[in-house]
């Protein structure tokens, strides 16, 4: 029975009236998901797994419709090879003449980097683990620059994770799933980095615009960069390790200074996930929630019982019963004078 | 002789063009770069979101709009919500502007289809600025303007086919 037999052939409802309501109802339910949607935060609720769904859905998808491109791209470079040997030997040729000078300056700067790192006790961030990925959907609109990767929670990765090409910092993980990843760019309009100028060290802003070099915002200093300055991650705020290269510095037409992006010039279907979430996974937070009260010289002795309470969140070290300054009677020896206690171990 | 018209069928009118943005809109993610240069990023989601309002209004088509709208927030990792705004924005300004524009010349309708491509990106770019507080780049909007206007031709083919069907089905 079709629809115009049935029991509502009757029914004479005005088509105008009846799309206008579709569409005011469709907007409110637009307008509410684009409200409730936070993807620059760490998500979580229902749009973050409606996120995490599609991502499932999409990848192997993705996967598929990614190796016809692998393979585009692997014949243009067989291509470009073959044509471009004898001149690409010439560079390489100029290119290893150089760096050999370069390589003994370096191992001469190791050597005397590592005696002032010995004499100042000086200590390094231990390596970051990583995780390689293929990229398998590559989104470039002027109102979302991401990437979908092939590698998920059962990987090691998590929200915030930094993530490079084999020459520069691509972006940031937004989203992660089983067996998939969402990168934000940089160049993403909500992609914001901590950078700076390695010449003078000056801290900056890095910006995406959705344009291919991201503007740099809130730059500081007198005269802080010029053309070519290397930029790298700054490392403020803890998201991101220190250091990484993220591209070089540019005036743009507008007259803002831009970054074009290291990550640019390498081919976009291989990255390497950093599996760093923040600083504080570097130091043990056991040991660093410790309290360690300062020990009271018995001249120092107050006359009344002070109740000392460790400065910590409950939950971040066992409880322990209220410890008195005053120095039990079976103190047979005073404590050593502050001032001439051993520094505490910088971790 | 009888002229019969072809009925308008949900699945050839609705279903499969709504499919066919969607398989469209995937092959384009490819992630492909030769000598620098990517695949560009059109929105075929436009194709039937004009040909929709131009055919005639239906109670179909929203709730379509609204589901590739989400499918294009999902796919390329935006707000989820902007892009089924910015669809229903561009479907409401052709149904608006219908009764002026229909019977024009096919180069005043691809200037149309360009104007609610404009009117698309122009609700998604108010969104992205309210939300991040940043403005994009209107080169890069320019970027994806100019191609989705390419796709003018298969929004004509589209309505071309359906034209003259049988509008028994709304």
């Amino acid at each position: 029975m079709s629809y115009r037999d049935g029991h509502f052939q009757d029914l004479k409802v005005p088509l105008t009236w009846t799309v206008g309501v579709a569409m005011v109802v469709a907007a409110v339910v637009a307008v509410a998901l684009l409200l409730s949607d936070r993807r620059e935060t760490v998500q979580t609720g229902a749009v973050g797994a409606t996120r995490a769904m599609a991502d499932i859905a999409t990848s192997p998808i993705g996967r598929a419709v990614s190796v016809p491109g692998r393979w585009t791209e692997q014949g243009a470079d067989y291509v470009r090879d073959y044509f471009g040997t004898v001149s690409e030997n010439r560079r390489l040729r100029a290119e290893n003449t150089e760096l050999r000078q370069w390589r003994s300056s370096a191992i001469a700067l190791q050597d005397a980097n590592q005696r002032y790192r010995a004499l100042l006790g000086f200590q390094t961030n231990p390596p970051i683990p990583m995780t390689a990925a293929h990229v398998i959907l590559d989104a470039r609109g002027p109102f979302a620059d991401t990437r979908l990767a092939d590698a998920g929670k059962e990987r090691g990765v998590e929200v915030g994770n930094p993530v490079m090409s084999e020459r520069g910092l691509v972006g940031r993980v937004i989203g992660v799933t089983r067996g998939a990843s969402r990168i934000l760019l940089l160049t993403d309009v909500a992609s914001r980095t901590p950078v700076l100028i390695d010449r003078t060290d000056a801290r900056a802003i890095l910006t995406g615009d959705a344009g291919a070099t991201p503007r740099l915002e809130y730059l500081r200093g007198g005269d802080p960069i010029k053309d070519g300055d290397r930029v790298l991650t700054s490392g403020d705020g803890g998201m991101i390790p220190r250091g990484l290269p993220v591209g070089t510095a540019v005036k743009g037409l507008d007259g803002a200074w831009r970054v074009r992006l290291d990550a640019d010039e390498t081919s976009i279907d291989f990255v390497r996930i950093l599996l760093f979430k923040d600083f504080s996974q570097l130091v043990n937070q056991q040991e660093l929630a410790q309290p360690v009260l300062p020990t009271v010289p018995l001249a120092q002795r107050p006359t009344q019982a002070v109740t000392v309470t460790p400065p910590i969140a409950p939950s971040l070290a066992p409880p322990k019963p209220p410890v008195s300054a005053t120095p039990a009677p079976t103190v047979a020896k005073p404590a050593p004078a502050a001032s001439s206690a051993p520094p505490a171990k910088a971790n | 002789m009888a002229l019969t018209a072809e009925r308008l069928d949900p699945i050839h009118w609705v279903a499969l063009p709504m499919l066919a943005s969607m398989a469209a809109t995937l092959l384009f993610c490819a992630p492909i770069r030769v000598h620098g240069l990517q695949l560009p990023e059109p929105l075929f989601a436009l194709i039937p979101a004009f040909a929709w309002a131009v055919l005639r209004p239906s109670l179909l088509a929203p709730i379509c709009l609204l589901a590739l709208g989400l499918f294009n927030d999902l796919v390329w990792g935006g707000r989820l919500g902007m892009w089924a705004l910015a669809l229903l924005a561009a479907y409401a300004f052709i149904l608006v502007t219908r009764n002026m524009m229909s019977g024009q010349s096919r180069i005043m309708l691809w200037a149309w289809f360009g104007a609610a491509a404009s009117f698309a990106m122009g609700v998604a770019y108010l969104a992205v600025l309210i939300e991040t507080g940043n403005a994009p780049s209107l080169l890069a909007v320019a970027g994806q303007w100019a191609p989705t206007v390419l796709l003018y031709p298969l929004a004509d083919g589209l309505i071309g086919r359906f034209e003259d069907a049988d509008p028994r089905f709304r």
